[in-house]
């Protein structure tokens, strides 16, 4: 087999999309300057009510602007698309390309019917009207998507975990020695000094993010939310304790607990399956009380409901906390947990300690969001019109005022789970928690530094695959602002 | 004003007698004891040799006896070994049984021994942090002027072209932790692939001889990361702020723009980034701790990274007091300029 | 800088001008077809309801419509000169300078972290040049100028340290700085209480004679408008309908718009059952679904299809009066003078008996003095000071009183938010006072409901106007199914008069006067007995409050509700209470029927209060009486009397009794209690505030 090359018979485009770029840098430059340079010119109004700015340098600079940024569009969507047909014949970018194939198609798919929809989809479909949002999402359902037909081993090329003799260090598009009929031929973005297929492990890396990061905010927000009403609506002492305990927290460095609490030590001891004991109650109280406040009116429809919702509940968490029909299984003393036979999944201690750290880090600042938007909101006409027709003040907090509270949650539910990803990367970069082999990016990028200087490849595709779902987060969270602010 | 001082103090103190608990309790159990026994003794210590040599230094006494003896209230833990070697909390190589002082905790001044530098805890931490003292004193020279100006330009006149330029920028690197944009800088300018060389990959001299050269990159990394976020506080403190009705009186009072930005909106402005630059030092420190590591820059965070790979307990220990007391501290500059710079709360 | 030549010809001369905002969408016309002219010294009223196009005008005279707004015919010219040729320095001269505003809140046009002289001295050393000494020397002069106490002190704070009112001259300071020729004033006195705005209009109407300023005033109420101008100007949904002197437009009225303003506001005469107010039926016309012809035709008595939605109308002058001017075809063929068909005028509903007593119920706050930094002593606030009183079934009783007066603080007491410190409350002789809302029964709850004041706020967003009654019906126990409370929910909503399809909205998709009414279903879930109405129309249009307070007798005269009226609104108690107690600074001052309350003796609050409420009537005539200062801090109230500090009848009490002792509550008449030191003299001489001319 030949090696790769980066575009093979695509190589055409290449000066095209180098003088597309070009010309969208300058044009972004000059209109910039022109922009500071001059006042704004006259505006003309349409006939149908329409406002447009006048020629003159500041327009032409923008329709500069909107061609070559539609013609570097275009010619990136050309690569793909032409990728995905010609394959490995396009070089390393066309393989790429139709790897990714299946996520291409769901991203069509997604898109095509939000658009199609957007008018009854609430603030999901008011997304797509803005074009930083509809950018935010696009880059991070393609991780998504990536991370799950990754999971489902149909976009890698290689199992990330194997080493394959003779790829140490080897660049991309390097074809494999010794080929086999079932193997891939090619390490699409070269092998890293364990000769493993960075492209796979890159793959693999996002479902670990995708599993994680979102599930580990969600419970942050769940302990936030049950601690921060309260808080924030009851004031007093109450709020003392619960800010104090979370400024406690927030003071505590990072970096510090994750190194005190991340060892396979800690582990040991049973610390943190005791902190996940304690952590995953909240849904469970959260879910409890929020039916209760709701339908206490109605006991014959409540009592069912809760028995039903409640009894799912309680298995998945002792599921979750128990591990080999223990929940805490250390050498001097153990607790019983859910039997085996009735164990829906195990998770094993190093995912499990980083999951509680995430959550452990993130739910203070959750808490203080809560506990402002409960303060500000309590004062409202209609919680003192729940008031005085004697609501019980979980429903007040729950149905009342949280439903409102729900804006800036969701946006900074986005931000957060960035943030999370962020904290999970930097877990990997330090080798806490996770296996030393696991694929996740922060892991990748850790190994592949030491060798930064010499070998580029291994360590900058998680690099930049971690920028775009974090860049992607931030400005799925910008649109959602922008747009939940018009109303 | 003052009692309002005294008694963040208070709470400071409480704060950090909390948090030193917890390090010191999560230290000392018994899994991390046992790998301390393992790396001083010997690799090959069966368990009952651990349990000897843990209970003839001390490490076997209730955990509150050792965190009043760390904390310098309690009399120092002695021994003296069957082999004759005098051991305690105190005892120092090369310091007589007799001279061995009887307390010797925190409100002594005794920081304790190193166990993985064979030092004074006390020297190590003070000559790591003043390395990244220095670090840091460049990163916020760096950081905190640029991202106010990023922030005041682009909140100036929002939706300009100006605002969206420098709003996309801030994204941008708010996106890009600094083991990103540190791996990405030095892929770029250091490597021989690209072949720029323009920065060095490590700051190892830099410890010694700071230049250009090789101490930018790593203040440049911190600096970003920190940079975006508080550039969009401002941004949108700014923007607040020039839609308040008190801008509209001064406009229409005839002052004219850059006096109103510079005169009317810039203090009001500047008070919600105030706060949030003060309570960003908790994750500077985080990028300390990586950036210290990725560039081989031997500060704090290097001697944090290296006593907690080896459960270094006094260092560890010591480690987190200074950085607690950092966080606090900050927090109360934070409170106290927030009330000196809004003089609604000042004047009350 | 100079100003502008000496010029004799019109200040301000606005002619056909048109303000339209663009949005990504849409134009959307702000103000059309609008003209008016402003003479040297005189002062020109513009009146109309929220989202009229008002402030547009004044914001489109300042050309400071924003990035969307645009003008988009017409001129605007002051003296003489067109203001949207100039350059933007030019302009920057004129701002300030020659054309000054004040606005709403005053507490957010000031700017929170400079200090106030430093405020005032930018304005002559902007467009002036003057040194700072001079500045100096000139903001001291005006700060005496608008009466403010210590103008050195003044000048050395902050804004945040002085009260609404005080802030509010101080804005007024400011526009004076540079003796402008034109002052717009916005709404000025909306956030300020009654007795303040009393004297800050009548600030406003000195300065303006003294400075010899033009003054454009903005304002929804046509009393006010009455008190402080010469000319007015109607507007309806971005148009001028009407044009006149005040007495052109007050008496002789020539637009159907400005007749039914005048028939839907309380003025004294008014009664809620012989003679009811009469709403405007409908809503204000949205600006993007403005109807074709004339904007108010859909709700015009003397619509005539095919003529008045036919074409746009012009602005006609009224023969005879060169200077008035009207926006209606058929002004000529309408009798102006023809009686009012009354709508049907109703029972006077029979008093019951006593369902409400309140006896000498107080409630104490404990406040820490000092919030931020925690001081360890603690201060009681007397929110609530011996009250006591009766209400009867059927029955309307009026707490009127300015903000800090504990009005706000009872209801909660009575609500059992808060429970009462001494005294009782007997609701059907069960003590209430210190049963919390959580520990009282459904019943209970369900008996004793509230309307809230502000529509905006008051049903929760996030949940169908539905949902929300059903709730209030769950937690009464109403219904034994989901389908029996949904009828009752359907029934409810019939009750307000609202069309059952409403169930299904949103609160976001409803006008402020439609949240009311769901607001008042609400309250009524239950089948209440006592409803405590918290200024219920105070953040309504004059138009849509009509049929409101219709809305909320009509159910009271059905169902036999007290009803416990909080407003400072003197106007709208007189026109609907059986009884009146005035409330000052958490004592109970005067307590009686209307007319007992209404007519001398008074209590010298209450004659202040009267004297301040501006009313919409020429023939109407005012005492004067300006009280001086502000209400005092409830954490902070005077030594003895409440009132001794603003009160000018202080100096007919010998010695200093009204400084030592808090003044007994003392029966005049059969019902009829004031709580004043005055003697029986005194008070049986006070003459009455306001009287009607004879006709």
């Amino acid at each position: 087999m030949e090696p790769l090359s980066w575009t093979g018979s695509i190589a055409f485009l290449n000066p095209v999309l180098a003088i597309a770029l070009a010309g969208l840098i300058l044009s972004i430059l000059a209109w910039i300057l022109i922009n500071i340079a001059t006042t704004e010119g006259p505006v003309i109004v349409n006939p149908d009510g329409t406002l447009k700015s006048a020629a003159g340098p500041r327009g032409l600079a923008q329709t500069a602007l909107r061609f070559t940024f539609l013609a570097s569009v275009l010619l990136a969507l050309a690569y793909i698309v032409l990728g995905v047909f010609l394959g490995s014949n396009a070089g390393i970018v066309g393989a790429i390309s139709q790897q990714f194939l299946p996520v291409w198609v769901s991203l069509i798919i997604v898109f095509a019917m939000s658009v199609a929809f957007k008018r009854r989809l609430g603030l999901y479909g008011k997304l797509f009207d803005s074009p930083v949002g509809m950018i935010g999402f696009g880059l991070v359902m393609f991780w998504v998507f990536t991370g799950i037909f990754g999971a489902l081993d149909l976009i890698v090329t290689h199992d990330p975990l194997v080493q394959v003799s003779g790829m140490k260090n080897k660049v991309p598009g390097t074809p494999l020695p010794n080929l086999d009929e079932s193997q891939y031929a090619w390490y699409l973005l070269g092998g890293d000094n364990l000769a493993r297929d960075v492209f796979s492990r890159m793959v693999k890396g996002a479902w670990i993010v995708v599993q994680i990061a979102p599930l580990a905010t969600l419970f942050a927000f769940m302990v936030g939310i049950t601690l921060g009403l309260p808080a924030g609506y009851y004031g007093g002492r109450l709020d003392t304790l619960l800010s104090f305990l979370a400024n406690l927290i927030l003071a505590f460095p990072v970096i510090l607990l994750f190194y005190l609490l991340v060892t396979p030590e800690i582990i040991a001891t049973g610390v943190p399956n005791y902190m996940a004991a304690v952590l995953f109650v909240f849904p469970i109280i959260f879910v409890g009380v929020l039916l209760n406040s709701r339908y206490y009116t109605r006991p014959n429809f409540r009592t069912p409901l809760l028995i039903g919702v409640l009894g799912v509940a309680i298995w998945l968490y002792l599921s979750l906390i128990s591990t080999g029909g223990y929940v805490i299984n250390t050498k001097d003393y153990a607790i019983w947990g859910l039997p085996t036979f009735m164990d829906l999944f195990d998770v094993p201690g190093g995912i499990l300690v980083v999951f509680v750290s995430v959550v452990f880090v993130n739910s203070p600042t959750v808490f203080r969001i809560v506990r402002g938007l409960a303060m500000d909101i309590k004062t409202r006409d209609y919680v003192a019109a729940a008031q005085t027709r004697g609501e019980g003040p979980w429903y007040i907090m729950l149905w009342e005022i949280l439903p409102n509270a729900r804006g800036p949650l969701i946006v900074d539910f986005c931000l957060r789970i960035g943030y999370t990803t962020i904290l999970l990367g930097t877990l990997g970069f330090f080798g806490l928690g996770l296996p030393p082999e696991s694929p996740d990016w922060g892991s990748t990028i850790n190994e592949g530094r030491k060798l930064l200087s010499i070998y580029l490849h291994p360590a900058l595709p998680p690099a930049l695959a971690l920028l775009s779902l974090v860049l992607g987060l931030n400005l799925l969270a910008d649109g959602l602002r922008e747009e939940s602010l018009k109303d | 004003m003052g009692l309002f001082i005294l008694r963040r103090f208070g709470v400071m103190l409480l704060t950090a007698l909390c948090l030193t608990f917890v390090v010191f309790f999560l230290t000392n159990l018994y899994p991390n004891l046992e790998k301390l026994a393992k790396t001083q003794g010997n690799q090959r210590m069966s368990d009952e040799q651990v349990e000897t040599w843990l209970e003839n230094r001390g490490y076997r006494q209730p955990m509150l006896v050792k965190y009043g003896q760390w904390l310098g209230v309690m009399p120092g833990f002695t021994n003296t070994l069957d082999d004759g070697q005098f051991v305690g909390t105190c005892a120092r190589p090369g310091v007589a049984p007799e001279d061995t002082p009887k307390f010797c905790g925190v409100l002594q001044g005794e920081w304790g021994y190193s166990t993985v530098f064979k030092d004074d805890v006390g020297g190590i931490v003070s000559k790591r942090l003043g390395n990244t003292g220095y670090l840091m004193f460049w990163v916020l020279v760096l950081m905190v002027p640029s991202a106010l100006i990023v922030g005041i330009l682009a909140g100036m006149r929002e939706g300009s072209v100006l605002d969206r330029s420098l709003s996309t920028f801030s994204i941008i690197t708010t996106a890009t932790p600094e083991y990103v944009s540190g791996v990405i800088f030095i892929a770029i300018f250091t490597s021989s692939t690209v072949g720029l060389k323009w920065f060095k990959g490590t700051a190892t001299q830099a410890m010694d001889n700071p230049t250009f050269e090789n101490f930018f990159l790593p203040v440049l990394t911190i600096a970003l990361y920190g940079m975006g976020y508080i550039a969009r506080m401002t941004r949108a403190s700014m923007t607040e702020v020039m839609t308040a009705q008190y801008i509209r009186t001064a406009r229409l009072k005839g002052v004219s723009f850059p006096t109103i930005v510079m005169k009317h909106a810039l203090r009001n402005a500047l008070i919600a980034p105030f706060t949030v630059i003060m309570l960003q030092f908790p994750w500077l420190l985080n990028g300390v701790v990586i950036v210290e590591t990725l560039f081989n820059y031997k500060g704090f965070g290097w001697a944090l990274v290296q006593a907690a790979g080896n459960n270094d307990i006094q260092l560890l220990l010591a480690i987190s007091v200074v950085s607690v007391f950092v966080v606090l501290l900050t927090q109360l500059i934070s409170d106290i300029g927030y009330v000196y710079l809004n003089p609604r709360i000042r004047i009350s | 800088m100079s100003k502008l030549a000496d010029y004799d010809g019109p200040i301000l001369e606005i002619d056909k001008l048109s303000i339209s905002f663009f949005t990504r969408l849409r134009e959307i016309p702000a103000v059309m077809d609008f003209s008016v002219s402003v003479m040297p010294g005189e002062a020109v009223g513009l009146v109309g309801e929220s989202g009229c196009g008002k402030s547009t005008v004044a914001l489109g005279v300042m050309q400071d419509l924003g990035k969307n707004g645009r003008i988009v015919g017409g001129t605007i010219k002051f003296k003489g000169r067109d203001l949207s040729e100039m350059s933007a320095e030019e302009l920057r001269d004129i701002r300030g300078n020659e054309i000054a505003m004040i606005y709403q809140e005053p507490m957010a046009s000031l700017n929170p972290a400079m200090k106030i002289g430093k405020q005032l001295m930018e304005v002559p050393m902007i467009h002036e040049g003057v040194s700072k000494e001079e500045a100096y020397a000139r903001a001291l002069e005006v700060v005496t100028d608008v009466r403010l106490p210590d103008p050195e002190r003044m000048l050395n704070s902050y804004p945040h340290q002085l009260s609404g009112g005080q802030q509010q001259r101080i804005v007024i300071a400011m526009a004076l700085m540079s003796k402008p020729a034109l002052l717009i004033l916005d709404e000025p006195t909306t956030a300020l209480d009654v007795t303040v705005e009393a004297a800050v209009v009548e600030l406003v109407k000195d300065l303006g004679k003294k400075y010899g300023t033009s003054m454009l005033f903005i304002s929804h109420n046509l009393g006010l408008v009455l008190e402080t101008c010469d000319r007015l100007c109607v507007m309806y949904s971005g148009e001028a309908v009407e044009r006149g002197s005040i007495h052109d437009v007050f008496d002789e009225m020539q637009h159907p718009y400005t007749q039914a303003l005048f028939r839907s506001i309380p003025l004294p005469g008014a009664d809620k059952n012989s003679r009811p107010l009469i709403a405007i039926p409908g809503n204000f016309p949205l600006p993007h679904e403005r109807p074709p012809g004339c904007n108010f035709g859909p709700r015009c008595d003397y619509f005539e299809e095919g003529r008045c939605d036919a074409q746009d109308i012009p602005m006609f002058t009224v023969p005879g009066n060169d200077r008035h001017h009207t926006r209606c075809l058929k002004f000529q063929e309408i009798d102006w003078s023809a009686p009012v068909t009354m709508a049907d005028t109703k029972e006077k509903a029979e008093i019951g008996q006593t369902v409400l007593k309140i006896d000498n119920l107080k409630k104490y706050y404990e406040v820490a003095a000092n919030a931020l930094f925690g001081g360890g002593h603690k201060k009681v606030v007397k929110a609530n000071e011996t009250l006591s009183f009766e209400a009867h079934e059927s029955e309307t009783l009026a707490i009127v009183g300015e903000s800090g007066c504990g009005k706000s603080t009872f209801a909660k007491v009575l609500m059992g938010l808060e429970t009462a410190t001494d005294g009782q409350i007997l609701l059907d002789n069960r003590n209430i006072e210190q049963v919390p809302i959580e520990e009282r029964d459904a019943k209970t709850v369900g008996e004793v409901q509230m309307v809230f004041q502000n529509p905006f706020d008051t049903l929760n967003p996030s949940m169908t106007v539905g949902r929300q009654i059903i709730r209030a019906l769950e937690i009464f126990g109403v219904g034994n199914s989901e389908a029996e409370r949904r009828q009752r929910m359907l029934e409810l909503l019939d009750l307000v008069k609202l069309p059952r399809a409403f169930a299904d909205r949103m609160p976001r998709q409803l006008s402020g006067g439609q949240k009311q009414r769901v607001g008042i279903a609400r309250a009524f879930a239950g089948d209440a007995r006592i409803v405590v109405a918290d200024e219920p129309v105070s953040a309504l249009d004059v138009s849509v409050q009509a049929a409101v307070t219709d809305l909320l007798m009509e159910i009271q005269r059905e169902k036999k509700t007290t009803l416990l009226f909080i407003s400072h609104d003197l106007s709208i108690v007189r026109y609907l209470s059986d009884r009146v107690m005035v409330m000052y600074l958490g004592h109970v001052v005067e307590l009686g029927t209307t007319d007992q309350v209404f007519s001398p003796p008074y209590h010298p609050y209450t004659e202040a209060l009267l004297s301040a409420v501006p009313i919409a009537d020429t023939s109407v005539e005012k005492q004067h009486i300006v009280l001086e200062g502000d209400i005092p801090s409830a954490m902070n109230p005077p030594p003895g009397c409440p009132f001794q500090t603003r009160c000018r009848w202080k100096s007919q009490v010998p010695g200093d009794l009204c400084e030592r002792e808090v003044p007994p509550s003392r029966r005049v008449a059969e019902g009829h209690q004031i709580k004043c030191h005055l003697s029986e003299e005194i008070l049986k001489s006070m003459e009455p505030v306001i009287k009607i001319a004879a006709e």
